[in-house]
């Protein structure tokens, strides 16, 4: 495990989290590809200002979960409430949803035939209806903010991956995303460029964004996330606060996973 | 370096950069590699200088050496050891750029052309500005003016009925019509027959395979011989028009077939990225999915384009005299009749084929390489 960029100490507890305002309501999901059950009677209530880390062995579910929170995957019974818009067929919705739901996927997705700006003011252009100037505006802030100003008119071909993740994130928050989904984002990254997307991660997390984030950054979990889920075999199988999740794993499976990934 | 006794090693100096040694680059690298790699290769190269030996300069004195250049009938074309008739082209060369069509009105024809090649070029140049407008030109614009002039019958334009068109003219009109007409046709065909909707994927894979499974030959004789047996008696449409719908239905399946390719090359990630950010299915395919897509299929496009572009032959068969047509005609006509007649025609023939499809390759290369943003996934 790299070690993560840490928010200093006190600093996280500041952090507001809402007790009223509910940012994601996922209630008795059901999900399943063809026979196979993947997704078992999900519940999970998400607060505005949460920060949530999910983890798992790989074929858990806990992509798929967060992949049903802006309609990547379709579930097949049970609830989800976005923002307080119900996902169901209506595609007037589905896209009202996504405007509002910024997501950063494993291995980037950037647009190749795009420059860094292209990709990072499309969206903003076609769906938000900004004029060219402002959402250019808007995107070297968040380039600036992801600290890759500089690259904004190369194509993402000739970036390293860690920056290219960077630019993922910034091309998710010039959407303005009330929340932000993070598909195992440090996954396919070289140790050495780990770090530099948890920063970026980490400096969001401050902001007071309604996080969800795939991930096996163990240390990240322990400093950013104020609840830690984890799940297998299609279901949640334990949720804590970090430091109770950690050290006092209370679940069979729970004990085992941690036992093989913290050394 | 380490040795066996000693296993710590601290490098004190940076290593040189040295160039390459001398046989490592160059002509006499490239002549190795390519030309001298093995004994079979070796081999191959002496045969093929042979070869070339051997039928290079014959040919190159049947087309230049001894070929007639000027002359007003076969009589200068039939002497002793004479090459290629290029008077016989040059006397045919309206002909074969126009066909029968009216001498007084060829200036129509070739204004066309002038006004095609004035929107292609900019079109073509990356750098000049004004795209939208020239697109807007050449696809809009261009055509309505193409056909009043061609067609004539308005603002006084002598009215010029297509059975006399012919030669190049009817080549580039067929050819340049079905490429413009199968390109977004064949794009709507290739998303159709990817829609998660299972009457649309349905009636694009008909379409499709009807088209493919099927010979130009039969859709072009089918256009014209039973056509007008279906058709209520009385309506009758123009011959080239019914040649144009078909080939052009004909290509769009193919190309249909070349995206669908393309868009199958795209990984799932970009489709994901783009919904991610809201957009809709029409913006994510026209902004993400097919740029990239029909990046990929360039060369299949081209190649489609230029096997569209040669198989407009074809349409002699509905007696349509295209470039090829024209010039098998006047093989017949006997102020040239000679040995060398047919041999020249159609070497004529070839090498405008030739240059247009050489055109249309080297183009697509270019553009290839102009798009490569050095992409990897």
């Amino acid at each position: 495990m790299s070690e993560p960029a840490v928010l200093e100490g006190g600093k996280r507890s500041r952090l507001h989290i809402s007790t009223t305002d509910v940012a994601i309501d996922i209630i008795n999901m059901n999900k399943w590809y063809g026979d196979f059950h993947v997704l078992k009677n999900i519940n999970l209530k998400v607060m505005r200002g949460e920060r949530i880390v999910i983890c798992g062995p790989s074929g858990s579910g806990k992509s798929t979960m967060i992949r049903c929170i802006n309609r990547l995957e379709q579930h097949q019974s049970g609830n989800i409430v976005v923002d307080g818009i119900e996902l169901t067929n209506d595609l007037k919705r589905i896209d009202e949803i996504r405007r509002e739901v910024g997501m950063v996927f494993q291995h980037f997705n950037l647009f190749p035939h795009l420059t860094i700006l292209e990709n990072c003011t499309l969206a903003p252009i076609w769906v938000r209806r900004m004029s060219k100037r402002d959402a250019e505006k808007v995107a070297m802030e968040y380039l600036s903010r992801v600290r890759i100003p500089e690259q904004a008119n190369k194509y993402p071909g000739q970036l390293s991956g860690g920056q290219q993740q960077r630019v993922a994130i910034a091309r998710a928050l010039c959407m303005n995303p009330r929340i932000m989904l993070f598909d195992e984002p440090t996954s396919a990254l070289d140790p050495e460029m780990i770090k530099e997307v948890l920063e970026v991660m980490v400096d969001l997390a401050e902001e007071g964004m309604t996080m969800l984030c795939v991930t096996h950054e163990m240390g990240f979990a322990r400093q950013v996330a104020n609840r830690v889920i984890f799940m297998d075999a299609g279901q949640i199988i334990e949720q804590n606060e970090p430091e109770q999740f950690f050290t006092n794993p209370q679940h069979e499976r729970t004990k085992l996973f941690l036992s093989q990934i913290l050394h | 370096m380490t040795t066996a006794h000693d296993l710590a090693y601290v490098r004190k100096e940076e290593e040189p950069i040295l160039a390459p040694p001398r046989h490592e680059v160059g002509a006499i690298k490239w002549m190795r590699t390519n030309l001298f790699s093995s004994a079979t290769n070796t081999a191959l190269t002496i045969f093929g200088i042979l070869f070339l030996l051997w039928t290079v300069p014959p040919l190159i004195n049947w087309a230049f050496i001894s070929a007639v250049w000027t002359g007003d009938s076969r009589e200068d074309c039939i002497v002793p050891g004479a090459g290629a008739c290029w008077a016989f082209v040059k006397a045919k060369f309206g002909q074969f750029m126009y066909g029968r069509y009216t001498l007084s009105e060829r200036w129509r024809v070739d204004l066309t052309g002038i006004l095609l090649i004035a929107g292609l070029i900019p079109m073509a140049i990356p750098r000049v500005p004004w795209k939208r407008q020239n697109a807007l030109y050449l696809l809009v614009v261009f055509p309505i003016l193409a056909v009043i002039l061609l067609l004539g019958g308005y603002f006084g334009l002598p009215y010029v009925e297509t059975a006399l068109w012919g030669g190049l003219l009817v080549t580039l009109v067929v050819a340049i019509t079905g490429m413009v007409i199968s390109m977004p046709l064949g794009i709507l065909l290739a998303l159709g027959r990817r829609s998660n909707l299972p009457v649309i994927r349905f009636l694009s894979v008909v379409f499709i395979e009807f088209w493919r499974g099927v010979p130009l030959i039969t859709v072009l004789f089918m256009a014209s011989v039973m056509l007008p047996i279906f058709l209520p008696p009385g309506v009758n449409f123009d011959k080239l028009l019914r040649a144009l719908i078909g080939v052009a239905l004909f290509s769009s399946a193919y190309m249909a077939e070349v995206v669908r390719g393309g868009l199958q090359a795209i990984a799932r990630g970009q489709y994901e990225a783009a919904q991610a950010l809201g957009l809709s299915y029409w913006r994510m395919m026209r902004l993400i999915i097919l740029p990239q897509a029909l990046k990929v299929v360039i060369p299949g496009i081209v190649n489609s384009f230029i096997s569209l572009f040669k198989d407009t032959s074809l349409v002699l068969i509905v007696g349509l005299f295209d470039l090829l047509g024209i010039i098998q005609l006047n093989f017949s006509d006997t102020t040239w009749t000679s040995p060398n007649t047919p041999a020249t025609g159609y070497a004529f023939a070839a090498f405008v084929f030739w240059l247009f499809c050489f055109l249309m390759s080297r183009y697509s290369i270019y553009t290839e390489r102009r798009l490569n943003t050095g992409y990897r996934r």
